[in-house]
């Protein structure tokens, strides 16, 4: 068809060609090198906590239970290197039980982060989407649940299913979820009566596209923000749950539990607080920074690419 | 076949009808006839236990009928009820009451998927250019969207037709890529007007669409709009509260006031022969580029605000702030009747 009218702007070359909002958040990823660095820095804690076991055979020649009484409280040393960062009230291998307790609470943090962002997600768009009856019943059972003491809750759920890190990775996955979805439903109440929601509705949009293809991406970058505030969060919950002897049972390590178990001895032994703490404190940093950085590459609003 | 007494009352009632030839009346040209349309938004009390205590009749009982290919320019001051009437008519509200009737078709009747199908006939073109376009979707996108919802184009074809529509409204086709926010109100405005076209509607109700807009840029989307009604032979329901372009781009003139229209009649009838005295008031206010006769115009200045459409007042709608109000007026409310051909008002005092 010829043009009806004269383009306004002269016909400038076509920029760099791309396909959306995530090719193009992919393209400003790429050049934001402090995200860079993060993710990094949180791929290299995933990866040696998936090589505990090898690491622990063949570099540090010491299993995580493994105890040494002539070496309580053995101060961080580079020989051996399994006492690189000191040994603890047993004279176990401080890094080893390190090590072990990644694959413990980065499993548990990721995987029950992921269950409470899905239901999360779901029911908070649902809710602030549908209003009306739908929403009164959702909003009726986060209140109910919330209402409910969570200690109270995790006790009768001990004692019905054997403790252990999947164990409560589901409770985690499925009890903490309704901060998500409030905070879902708030901004999606907020964004279906934009005019842009309406002009959805008039070409003939369903409304699980208004939901998934309009809502969503204008919130999915304060959901990567609270994605790596949630994280944290459960990795810090772990060491209470387990403190109720609910989930990680001692001997086995995870961040959480070692870092409350070296509580007790931090007058004698300053460094079994710090490494996990410097270590929990370094993970959760490192979200964070994800999670900012991925807020910015999704906004279209921001220059930088192109 | 013998007739039974209702029967007969029932034929005798609806020739009375015809007879009194409502605005709404149907002929094969329309396009879309309204008739009795309300839209109530009810205010409620109490947290759990809600219940009305009353309602913003927004819209409250409307006639009319858009012919094929016209432009129906709709006026009055903001909060009358104009883009409510617009959003009802596309069932984005779901009216309270009346009948909008597109092709013949019952709209306030309609199931959602039915509904979804026919939007594919009627189309919106919103007032605010910042507001109607997702920040977060391409121009790509955003026009493609209607074409993936109706599988009208997918893959290159898609994007062709895409990269056609937006040379159509006077784009470069190679703006897919960006994002809303990188271009200026007109050209945003040209991209909402091409996410219209894109499903080929016969009707689409113009909200405000340049009232948005700077002034220099208002000619060229008016001119735009002109140019595709012609091409694609469109039919339009404007509204806008500026008197000046609905005259220029419309073909007949609705005048509304607080929730109801108060006169119908073809442009020039309208503009020259006003015969309720909103409308008059209303045509007044109209400054004319010249000074010797702007010197002399005569100005209606109404006194008093707009009453509240929770409450609106008995009788006619207007004798709050009309000059010639007798008694009648507070207290029948005047019917909406055919004054002179194709020239309908609802006063006790038409003209006068």
């Amino acid at each position: 068809m010829s043009a009806t009218a004269t383009p306004l702007i002269a016909m400038a070359p076509a920029r760099r060609a791309s396909a959306g909002l995530w090719s193009n958040a992919l393209y400003r990823l790429r050049r934001d090198r402090l995200t860079l660095a993060a993710a990094t820095t949180l791929t290299v804690l995933v990866v040696l906590s998936i090589l505990a076991p090898l690491l622990a055979e063949h570099v540090f020649d010491r299993s995580f239970e493994q105890q040494d009484l002539l070496k309580t409280y053995h101060p961080p040393t580079l020989d051996p290197p399994a006492y690189l960062l000191g040994g603890d009230e047993l004279g176990r291998s401080q890094v080893v039980r390190l090590l072990y307790g990644g694959q413990v609470s980065l499993f548990v943090g990721f995987v029950a982060a992921f269950m409470n962002l899905t239901i999360g997600i779901g029911l908070g768009l649902i809710s602030g989407y549908f209003r009306g009856p739908v929403d009164d019943v959702i909003t009726w059972f986060i209140t109910t649940l919330n209402s409910i003491p969570i200690i109270f809750l995790l006790i009768i759920i001990t004692t019905l299913f054997a403790p252990g890190a999947l164990t409560l990775t589901i409770i985690i996955g499925l009890l903490f979820w309704t901060g998500i979805t409030n905070f879902v439903r708030g901004q999606t109440f907020a964004l279906r009566e934009r005019e842009f929601i309406l002009a959805a509705r008039t070409i003939g949009a369903a409304s699980w596209r208004i939901m998934f293809r309009h809502v969503l991406p204008n919130i999915l970058p304060l959901i990567f923000v609270l994605l790596a505030i949630d994280i944290g969060t459960i990795i810090l919950a772990e060491s209470a749950l387990s403190y109720l002897g609910l989930g990680i049972v001692p001997p086995t390590p995870s961040w959480g539990n070692m870092l409350s178990n070296a509580s007790t001895y931090f007058s004698r032994a300053w460094w079994l607080v710090v490494s996990p703490g410097a270590t929990i404190f370094l993970t959760v940093l490192c979200l964070y920074l994800i999670g900012d950085g991925l807020r910015d590459a999704l906004d279209p609003r921001l220059k930088g690419a192109s | 076949m013998s007739l039974t007494p209702t029967q007969t009352q029932d034929q005798k009632e609806a020739f009375i009808q015809r007879g009194r030839s409502t605005a709404s009346a149907g002929s094969g040209r329309n396009l879309l006839e309204v008739s009795a349309l309300k839209m109530h938004f009810p205010l409620t009390q109490g947290i759990i236990f809600q219940r009305q205590v009353g309602a913003v009749r927004a819209v409250d009982g409307i006639d009319f009928f858009v012919e094929k290919g016209e432009t129906l320019g709709l006026v009055g001051e903001s909060g009358c009820g104009k883009s409510t009437t617009g959003r009802a008519i596309l069932q984005l509200y779901k009216p309270t009451g009346g009948s909008v009737k597109f092709e013949g078709t019952e709209l306030t009747t309609l199931g959602g998927e039915q509904m979804r199908k026919m939007r594919r006939k009627m189309q919106m073109i919103f007032q605010d250019p910042y507001a109607s376009l997702n920040p977060r979707m391409t121009v790509g996108n955003i026009i493609g969207e209607p074409l993936e919802v109706h599988h009208l184009a997918a893959g290159k074809a898609k994007t062709e037709r895409v990269q056609e529509l937006l040379r159509i409204v006077g784009l470069n086709p190679y703006f897919t890529n960006r994002y809303p926010h990188e271009f200026s109100g007109g050209q945003r405005q040209r991209i909402g007007v091409a996410r219209a076209l894109a499903v080929e509607p016969d009707f689409i109700v113009a909200d405000e669409p340049i009232s948005a807009l700077d002034v220099s840029i208002q000619a060229q989307v008016i001119n735009l709009l002109e140019e595709l009604q012609e091409k694609f032979n469109l039919t339009y329901l404007f509204i806008a509260h500026d008197l000046s372009v609905v005259r220029h781009i419309s073909d007949r003139v609705a005048v509304m006031y607080l929730g109801k229209i108060v006169e119908l009649a073809d442009r020039i009838d309208l503009y020259e022969r006003p015969l309720h005295p909103y409308t008059q008031a209303l045509l007044s206010a109209v400054p004319i580029p010249d000074p010797a006769v702007e010197q002399k115009r005569k100005r209606i200045i109404l006194t008093g605000d707009v009453p509240s459409p929770v409450n609106p007042p008995t009788g006619c709608r207007f004798h709050t702030r009309c000059w010639k109000a007798q008694q009648i007026c507070s207290e029948v409310d005047p019917e909406f009747i055919e004054h002179a051909p194709r020239h309908w008002a609802a006063c006790h005092f038409p003209g006068a």
